[in-house]
């Protein structure tokens, strides 16, 4: 009954000659929320990155399958087309770009690699206005040049207004909600929960477990020194909240 | 200009960009078509069969010929940051027309009517729409001639003249002797005293006084022939008041040699007059080992004569294997403005040593410098400006912006401003930045499901907005696509 969109198996993977992925496996099937909790520098970034295809990783030993299909052999703009969307951390600058174009660019990219008709101009501004005023997010914004200047919460928030625009197969958040306060995380949230989809898998990365009480999550995986250490339900996360994440750097 | 706009104008472009399946310089074919030429090589009697074939007055010729004497005392100047090999000026023909008289552009150049269409831009005036207000008027200059200027009877019914030089010396004598050579004077400078010797043709404006010109005047300069120089001349002059935007675009066969252009532009505004002056310049490149590509040695200047007078110029410069170019303001009229907004970009061996020089000597004349410079391969792009302020330019202000860009490791950017400032109460500013595309922006892009070079492309469009935002839309979107195309083979 539940298929697989994603399967991470025994991957291993390093930067220059350090060892940061050391034998990750995890499967997310449709329709589920994953969680992956952990301390800092413990391999969550990385983790996103690859399964987004950035280079500069050597995956050492292991495979991801997307939809069945090897996911590491495409071009991070395949993996986009075939349904792959990374949130990120840090939301990149692009300075004389608006956010309209920007969106409008990229979506249609997809669109077109995907066999699906471009959206004009019109359409696609009363689509982005539409899931923007769900996000409570300023239309000024859209004109603004990608990124820049945005507050830490409306770099987010464009983050998962392009999620909403993407429908992706798969979304990877990483700390969608570092730098946001509670007005803004519960918003995000919001946005998120609305994408949740019985076709979408979403694998939702934190420090924190409050994030957890907005996007309740099926499963949740404690990542530390490279490996998941523990998986386990949603009471998971509280108890990492009640003890913190000692005992597993202790252990790794 | 609100969202749903920009998305339907300007910038709808980027998603125009991927239909564009022919890889490379669009423009590298030649048209076969029978020419003259004048005998190869440069001496006295070039000059006199140039001016004979172009039947001028003896006051001409005798210009012309004083400005070749004293071009055979100079040197070629040779502090630009730039390489090539000695230029043998006895290699080349100085004059090529074709041998039959051509009476539309379609005669030469179906790939050039192509363009224009997709710019949106009837070249014939039997194509303009009943009832619809034609926006651009345009004048072809086809090796050494100009082959044709639609609509010239619109716009001589309001006073504008819009022709070729070489009609204007004819029509207009009294105009071009006052003003030809006012601005660039015969003794400038080596390519300029050339060009005062050899020049072929080019455009001739004039827009009377309080006129505003209905609407945008283009030239489009082709060179043709093999071993040929093209030594255009456009000269133009805004009366009291009038106002005129003007755009020049070019293109070349791909050849293996370098083909040298060597062209004058002046611009003169009196009293409240503006020129708006922009140049989308491709001329061919060069392959990317560096072989072939025109040499682009242009003086371009502009007099703000009159009193709130203001001179813009605005270029993209992708082509040529050499750019050498740095149009200019003389800033006379009190509260005049000169501004020049500069777009270079330069790929594989390709050298581009650009900038301008605002000269202010009347009172509150103000002057804004943007610079855009994008080297990618092993491109080396300078910018060289400089901003003099004379003793009585009370008040004077200047803002200078250099912004370069960087892609690879193997160009160079190179910013080389002037500052001359003799009065105390001028004002001047200069910024100056160089960036890199960050592996960050391009995975970003990529992530959102752009390829590498449309990544490339976006980032640099974004770049250089705010010079591209100068240009008049049509042009815009032609400017856009260029650079991406451009850039082709920059990326891994
Ligand atoms: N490009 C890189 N070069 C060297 N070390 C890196 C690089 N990227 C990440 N690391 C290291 O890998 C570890 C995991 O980083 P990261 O994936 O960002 O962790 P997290 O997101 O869990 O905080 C850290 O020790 C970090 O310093
Ligand atoms: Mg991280």
């Amino acid at each position: 009954m539940s298929t697989p969109i994603l399967e991470i198996k025994n991957l291993h993977a390093r930067v220059e000659e350090k060892e940061i992925l050391k034998g990750i496996n995890l499967t997310i099937n449709e329709g589920e929320v994953h969680a992956i909790m952990g301390p800092n520098g413990s391999g969550k970034s990385t983790l996103s990155y690859i399964l987004a295809g950035r280079e500069g990783y050597e995956i050492t030993a292991g495979e991801v399958l997307f939809k069945g299909k090897d996911l590491l052999s495409l071009a991070p703009e395949e993996r986009a087309a075939a349904g792959v969307f990374l949130g990120f951390q840090y939301p990149v600058e692009i300075p004389g770009v608006s956010n309209i174009i920007f969106l409008k660019t990229c979506v249609n990219s997809v669109r077109k690699a995907r066999g699906q008709a471009e959206y004009d101009a019109i359409k696609f501004l009363r689509i982005v206005r539409e899931k923007a005023k769900t996000l409570n997010m300023d239309e000024a914004m859209l004109k603004r040049s990608v990124n820049v200047g945005f507050s830490g919460g409306e770099k987010k928030r464009a983050e998962i207004l392009q999620m909403a625009l993407f429908e992706p197969s798969l979304a990877v958040l990483d700390e969608t909600d570092s730098g946001l306060d509670i007005d803004a995380l519960k918003v995000v949230s919001d946005g998120v929960n609305a994408l949740r989809d019985p076709s979408r898998a979403m694998l939702v990365i934190t420090h924190y477990q409050r994030l957890l009480n907005h996007i309740v999550p099926d499963h949740v995986h404690v990542m530390a020194a490279g490996r998941i250490q523990e998986s386990g339900g949603r009471e998971l996360a509280q108890k990492l909240e009640a003890n913190g994440y000692a005992q597993y750097i202790k252990a790794a | 200009m609100n969202t749903a706009e920009e998305l339907s104008g300007k910038a709808r472009t980027l998603s125009e960009l991927k239909p564009l399946t022919d890889k490379g310089y669009a423009q590298g074919f030649v048209t076969d078509i029978e020419q003259e030429f004048a005998p190869k090589g440069l001496s006295e009697d070039t000059v006199r069969f140039i001016s004979a074939k172009k039947n001028e007055p003896e006051w001409l010729l005798q210009w012309r010929l004083k400005a070749y004497r004293h071009w055979l005392t100079m040197t070629e100047p040779d502090w630009g940051k730039l390489n090539h090999p000695p230029i043998d000026y006895q290699d080349a023909y100085y004059y090529a027309a074709p041998k039959k008289k051509l009476k539309s552009l379609d005669e030469v150049d179906p790939q050039l009517l192509e363009t224009y269409k997709k710019l949106g831009i009837p070249i014939s005036e039997q194509e303009t729409l009943a009832g619809v207000e034609p926006r651009i008027a345009v004048d072809a200059v086809f090796d050494s001639v100009s082959v044709a200027t639609t609509f010239k009877k619109k716009l001589e019914d309001i006073g504008v003249i819009f022709c070729a030089i070489s009609e204007a010396v004819q029509k207009y004598p009294e105009l071009v002797q006052q003003y030809l050579g006012s601005v660039v004077p015969i003794y400038d400078n080596y390519f300029a005293t050339l060009n005062c010797a050899v020049f072929t043709d080019g455009s001739f404006v004039y827009i009377p006084k309080g006129v505003r010109c209905p609407m945008e005047l283009s030239t489009y300069f082709r060179i043709n022939a093999e071993n040929t120089g093209q030594f255009e001349r456009t000269l133009i002059i805004a009366d009291e008041g009038s106002h005129v935007s003007y755009l020049e675009g070019c293109t070349a066969p791909k050849r293996d040699e370098n083909q040298l252009h060597a062209a004058v532009v002046e611009l003169v505004a009196l009293d409240n007059a503006q020129i708006k002056y922009s140049t989308v310049q491709n001329w061919y490149p060069g392959d990317e080992n560096g072989k072939g590509g025109i040499y682009n040695f242009v003086t371009k200047r502009g007099a703000c004569r009159g009193d709130h007078s203001k001179i813009s110029w605005t270029q993209v410069e992708t082509g040529s294997a050499i750019t050498w170019k740095y149009p200019s303001c003389i800033l006379q009229g009190d509260h005049s403005v000169g501004e020049f907004y500069s777009v270079a970009m330069t790929n594989h061996y390709q050298q581009a040593d650009t900038g301008t020089k605002m000269i202010h000597i009347g009172k509150n004349t103000k002057s804004t410098i943007v610079s855009k410079g994008i080297s990618a391969g092993k491109g080396q792009n300078t910018y060289r400006g400089l901003v003099k302020i004379m003793p009585k330019a009370e008040g004077a202000r200047n803002h200078t912006q250099c912004d370069s860009l960087l892609i690879g490791d193997l160009c160079g950017a190179h910013t080389i401003p002037y500052i001359e400032s003799r009065n105390r109460t001028a004002r001047l500013e200069h910024e100056a930045t160089t960036s890199k595309i960050s592996e960050d922006q391009l995975f970003y892009c990529r992530q959102r499901g752009l390829s590498s070079e449309d990544a490339v492309g976006l980032i640099v469009n974004g770049f250089c907005k705010e010079v591209l935002n100068e240009l008049p839309m049509e042009f815009a979107v032609e400017a856009q696509k260029l650079l991406s195309i451009s850039l082709e083979g920059s990326v891994g």
